[in-house]
């Protein structure tokens, strides 16, 4: 599996997501600077967490229109499966390749701590790892994953199965929506489901040191989808 | 040429920072406060003088960046 990870000036989780990717992989992908305007053949793009650009203006609004992303864009639309995690799913709802955005958490506070999702859609190659339902142990580390879209738009999401990951409690009860997302949405896709944005990070339980292995799963799972 | 741009969340938006900027002001003392709404001032040099042309082109950078328009309004104001 050929990867690249996507490297803005302030991302933070590029070298935690290469790690994990040439764990499962067995090859490391490539680092490539959001001033570059071309990718190499890839079976993955990853847009890491982080703070890119320092969230000015709005989070991931200038990460968006970095010269790298034109490539990002096209490549997602030939299918080439995209994951943009905590920062890198908000600079996917700022390129418009996913819906909604990500606002100001509603307690508003930066939440750093694990929390629990359950898996609603395996159907995917992100996502193929896991059983459905799983619930799963990942960090967040936010403080805008406020999901919110149009009702009309959440509604299309769960009516095709485009909810990836939702918050839930660690006894798996609903109540555990750490920041006031719309219908405790933690990931989404978009209609092909070859692009995945979440705010929870896989790429920080993929080793027993972490305190969790709960994303290991993601990793190897597109593995397993995509290796040639 | 000067431009003002103001961007503000939409109507129904929630704005939880808006919200503690009111509880603030309540705790300070004063009374009276309605609803506080947050947003953004940008202001901007721009080369074009044609007012209209000038309108277009700011228009353009806030669909395109200034604003989010899923979520956001923005007002454009020329100063001559």
């Amino acid at each position: 599996m050929k990867s690249a990870v996507i490297v803005f000036p302030g991302s933070n989780c590029d070298r935690d997501i290469a790690v994990a990717l040439e764990r499962a992989s067995g090859v490391a992908p490539e680092m490539i600077w959001h001033r570059e305007t071309t990718l190499p053949l890839l079976d993955l793009i990853v847009l890491p967490g982080g703070f890119a650009y320092g969230d000015y203006l709005r989070g991931g609004a200038i990460a968006a229109r970095s010269p790298i992303m034109r490539a990002v864009a096209e490549r997602a639309n030939q299918g080439v499966p995209l994951l943009g995690i905590c920062n890198g799913f908000q600079v996917l709802t700022e390129s418009s390749l996913l819906p909604g955005v990500l606002m100001r958490n509603a307690g508003l506070k930066y939440i750093c701590r694990d929390i629990h999702v359950r898996v609603a859609s395996t159907e995917s190659v992100f996502t193929q790892g896991y059983a459905q339902d799983q619930l799963l142990r990942i960090p967040i580390a936010h403080n805008e994953g406020n999901y919110r879209a149009q009702e009309s738009m959440l509604d299309r999401l769960e009516g095709e199965g485009l909810v990836a990951f939702r918050y839930a409690a660690c006894d798996g009860s609903a109540d555990g929506n750490p920041n006031g997302s719309a219908r405790d949405i933690a990931g989404i896709f978009n209609h092909s489901r070859t692009v995945l944005g979440l705010m929870p990070h896989p790429e920080r339980a993929v080793d027993p040191a972490h305190g969790g292995t709960d994303g290991v799963a993601m990793f190897e799972g597109l593995v397993a989808a995509l290796a040639r | 040429m000067k431009a003002k741009v103001h961007v503000t969340l939409k109507a129904g938006v929630l704005d939880p920072q808006g919200k503690a900027i009111g509880n603030a002001l309540a705790a300070l003392g004063f009374k009276g406060v309605g609803d506080v709404r947050q947003g953004k001032f940008i202001e901007l040099e721009i080369d074009e003088t044609d007012p209209d042309a000038a309108r277009a082109q700011i228009e353009k950078m806030c669909v395109q960046l200034l604003a989010n328009t899923v979520i956001e309004n923005y007002d454009i104001e020329l100063d001559r």
